[in-house]
């Protein structure tokens, strides 16, 4: 019952850490404010945008990850990699790198203007879509691909030898899997998208992408409304409980069975011209924004100072930190429960956590020197819900597969973990500890009142130099924290493309 | 071995630091990187006071209001007039005690809560290479065609975003409104703050940008570059000046009273074109920099106090916003 007391302490501590903080704004606040006429509109536009991003990132993730799944290529172990890498890149940089591309002086109207067709105007939701599918569908595929690998490849063997049909081999092996991954993949990206604030507003074109999470800024930093805020942010989290649940009723488990961990055979000519289309688009639509961050910060990179290369050592502390922290969070929550219960970690607005984290804190320690600490936690709570989102369907099917043989043989628990459940976990562990090591660095979450003067984090450089007219050192320090993010990442998730 | 030698090397600077009094100043997060301000103003004042000045950045009246009267802080250096109004209200700041006779702001000032010590006004900035005519009052643009392309900054999240829809208020009283309606196909996008806007514009995404009447001093002096300048209105210009402010629960206020002192001294003053890119609050134009005596700068400046802006503020911000929803 050891397991079963972890997994309450871990909820616990998740459950104190989402409620406690906006609790303590209210109490602070003396009760919610009220809603004004422009927050209904929000509401209605922050729920549509983040259903179409997560739509169109989960269907457009099933073909590109069945073809990587199937392919070998040179260059795919890079691809794979490079999927983590818009996920983490900061917001700013991000969109700076895809207007570089689509925006009105980008290289899609460079390229259309010399054609004499008509402009691509990015600004509107469609642009919010695009830069939001930008950042997830590479993750939902990664997700997905994942849950791909962990077919025994025994069962493709079977299937072929049974002579079946594609349709038959992806009704039997493959629709499963994607009942099983999507709707939760679904769910983390529709909340996700729901807190998206900076991104909706630029490439929304104005005042008609109005998502709630603007609405919290405003009233909490220029109207200094505790109780407005806490109110809009349990809408928020609302929102993302009920996404939640109804991915939680959509899923299904599974029962692929255990098998032997060999390679996946190779597939023949069969729809190599459809894997190969898929394959390129992603390719194109992730490497040219990514391409130009890196041309846009090589010139930059000459400019850095001491204080730029202090913040990137920070930042990799950091990032350690928050993933050893967040991995030993997940594993006792890795359950369809937990994950439920992680998803308002994410849903929870950072302004209100960073505000309700202050005021507890405050009367026992200056908030200035917990800075970092704050941060790291902040940044494993945040990417817990992407690490349960890896880890829990191969936790599941680890304890369904080889539960009964372990009992059978009488395992203790020490001995279930050491020798069965973390080598078996091992590929989603590398990946969910390579993407939380990498979110934690790009993540800037509470920063704004718990900013300590000599510790500065190297996504707040990059704001900082951008407010002294750094747009170049800015562009410098984004690469750098591209590479660093990129580099951790490679690292952990290794591990995890072992045989993939 | 090296961390030890580090971590001694830490203990042994705190030491140093620690006879001497301390002044703790809240300012915000851009002031305190290399690039910003804070480590010249540092810098001077502990020349003279023999004390430790230091800054701590962030969100800074959130972050008061949070604290109330235990903060930490003897002195909030960056505030802008949005927020005079509620800081006032809160009760937490004290008079600055300070002579305004040197002040050489375009308006008259005299305030006796909050200190100004630079200043600017809003501008549309443009890149003379690719605007060739650029617009000569606020009419003009208002009713230039509509492939100019302007990024602006959102008025309910960011101050000069705020400035803006208060100097088209200005400018346009009950007709903002349609002003509006006429701008919205030619702005491009809004964005949360400065630093996104300004950086589309460099990028070539923006013909022009919201920014300040300043921002072309810092081409022309950091990077030599005379082709950034800002399109002046005869209409007017709206106002936007940076605050200093006493924290009336401070235990070092002789301290924190030298420091108020300090910033409109010439020290202060002269340094500060330069170290934020604006306009001195308190120095003759012949003692700016070069750099800054290129500036297009306006005839006329619109301002509103802080219970005129707090009355009209909802309502401005609902004209843009409804003609931009359009």
């Amino acid at each position: 019952m050891a397991q079963r007391a972890l997994a309450i302490i871990a909820g616990s501590a998740l459950a104190l850490l989402t409620l406690g903080p906006i609790a303590v704004v209210l109490l602070r606040a003396e009760g919610f404010g009220s809603f004004r006429p422009g927050d209904l509109d929000a509401v209605r536009f922050t729920v549509w945008q983040a259903f179409l991003s997560a739509l169109v990132s989960c269907l457009f993730a099933v073909p590109v990850a069945r073809a990587l799944a199937r392919r070998r290529f040179p260059g795919r172990a890079v691809l794979v990699a490079l999927l983590g890498a818009p996920f983490i890149l900061p917001v700013i940089v991000a969109v700076m790198g895809l207007l570089a591309v689509f925006g009105g002086a980008g290289l899609v109207n460079t390229v259309l203007g010399a054609l004499g067709l008509a402009r691509f105007d990015i600004y509107g939701l469609h642009g919010v879509v695009l830069a939001h599918v930008f950042f997830n569908l590479p993750l939902a595929t990664r997700m997905l691909l994942q849950g791909w690998l962990a077919i025994p490849s025994e069962r493709f063997r079977l299937a072929a030898s049974l002579n079946l049909t594609p349709r038959a081999t992806f009704l039997v092996l493959e629709w499963p899997l994607i009942r099983r991954v999507l709707p939760s993949a679904f769910a983390v990206i529709f909340v996700i998208c729901l807190t998206s604030f900076a991104v909706a507003l630029t490439l929304g074109g104005g005042p008609r992408a109005t998502t709630v999470e603007l609405a919290i800024y405003q009233a909490m930093r220029f109207d200094f409304d505790l109780g407005r805020a806490a109110l809009l942010a349990m809408v928020q989290l609302g929102m993302a409980l009920v996404a939640g649940m109804v991915a939680w009723r959509v899923s299904l488990g599974s029962g692929f069975g255990a098998g032997l961990d060999r390679q996946t055979p190779h597939w023949g000519a069969r729809g190599l011209w459809f894997d190969a289309f898929w394959i390129g688009l992603v390719a194109v639509f992730l490497l040219l924004p990514l391409g130009m961050v890196i041309l846009r910060g090589l010139p930059g990179l000459w400019l850095l100072g001491s204080d730029t290369l202090r913040a990137a050592g920070h930042s990799l502390l950091l990032a350690v930190a928050s993933t050893t922290l967040c991995l030993i969070w997940a594993l006792p929550l890795a359950t369809r429960r937990g994950e439920l219960l992680a998803l308002s970690s994410i849903a929870l607005s950072p302004l209100v956590l960073g505000t309700g984290l202050f005021l507890i804190l405050r009367p026992f320690v200056n908030p200035f020197s917990m800075a970092l600490p704050v941060t790291g936690l902040v940044n494993a709570l945040m990417a817990l819900p992407f690490a349960l989102r890896i880890l829990r369907p191969e936790a599941e099917a680890i304890r369904s597969d080889f539960g009964r043989l372990a009992q059978t043989i009488g395992l203790t628990p020490w001995a279930w973990t050491r020798l069965v459940f973390l080598p078996r976990l091992r590929r989603p562990l590398g990946f969910a500890a390579g993407l939380t090591a990498a979110l934690a660095m790009g993540d800037l979450g509470v920063i704004a009142l718990f900013a300590d003067p000599d510790r500065a984090t190297l996504p707040l450089q990059v704001y900082r130099l951008m407010g002294s007219y750094q747009m170049e050192a800015a562009a410098g320090a984004s690469l750098l924290l591209l590479c660093l993010s990129l580099g951790l990442f490679w690292i952990l998730d290794r591990g995890g493309r072992v045989g993939a | 071995m090296k961390a030890l030698t580090f971590a001694a090397g830490l203990f042994a600077a705190s030491a140093a630091l620690a006879d001497d009094a301390v002044l703790t100043v809240y300012a915000p997060d851009y002031f305190t990187s290399e690039w910003g301000p804070g480590p010249k103003i540092e810098e001077l004042f502990e020349a003279r006071c023999g004390c430790d000045l230091q800054f701590k950045p962030g969100d800074l009246l959130p972050r008061l209001m949070l604290e109330g009267e235990r903060t930490e802080a003897d002195v909030v250096i960056g505030l802008n007039t949005d927020v005079t109004k509620k800081a006032r209200e809160s009760g937490l700041f004290a008079p600055h005690g300070t002579d305004l006779a040197g002040l050489t702001l375009p308006l008259d000032w005299n305030d006796d809560v909050f200190l100004p010590f630079n200043y600017g006004h809003t501008a549309f900035i443009y890149d003379t290479t690719k605007v060739d005519a650029p617009p000569a009052s606020f009419e003009d643009l208002v009713n230039a065609p509509d492939d100019l392309r302007l990024v602006i900054q959102d008025p309910r999240s960011s101050i000069s975003g705020l400035a803006l829809v208060l100097w088209v208020q200005a400018v346009y009283g009950e007709k903002a409104g349609e002003a509006w309606a006429k701008l919205a196909p030619k702005i491009v996008t809004v964005t949360r703050g400065w630093s996104e806007s300004y950086g589309l514009f460099t990028d070539g995404e923006a013909d022009m940008v919201l920014s300040y009447t300043t921002s072309p001093a810092y081409h022309i002096i950091a990077e030599g570059d005379e082709t950034k300048k800002a399109a002046i209105f005869p209409e007017g210009h709206y106002f936007m000046v940076e605050l200093a402010a006493k924290v009336a629960s401070s235990d070092q206020p002789e301290l924190a009273q030298s420091f108020m002192d300090f910033i409109l001294t010439e020290d202060f003053q002269g340094m500060i074109a330069t170290g934020n890119w604006s306009i001195p609050a308190a120095l003759d134009q012949a003692k700016w920099p070069e750099g800054f005596q290129k500036l297009n700068l306006p005839e006329k400046v619109l301002f509103y106090s802080e219970d005129e802006a707090a009355a009209l503020r909802d309502e401005a911000i609902e004209a843009w916003r409804s003609a931009l929803s359009q």
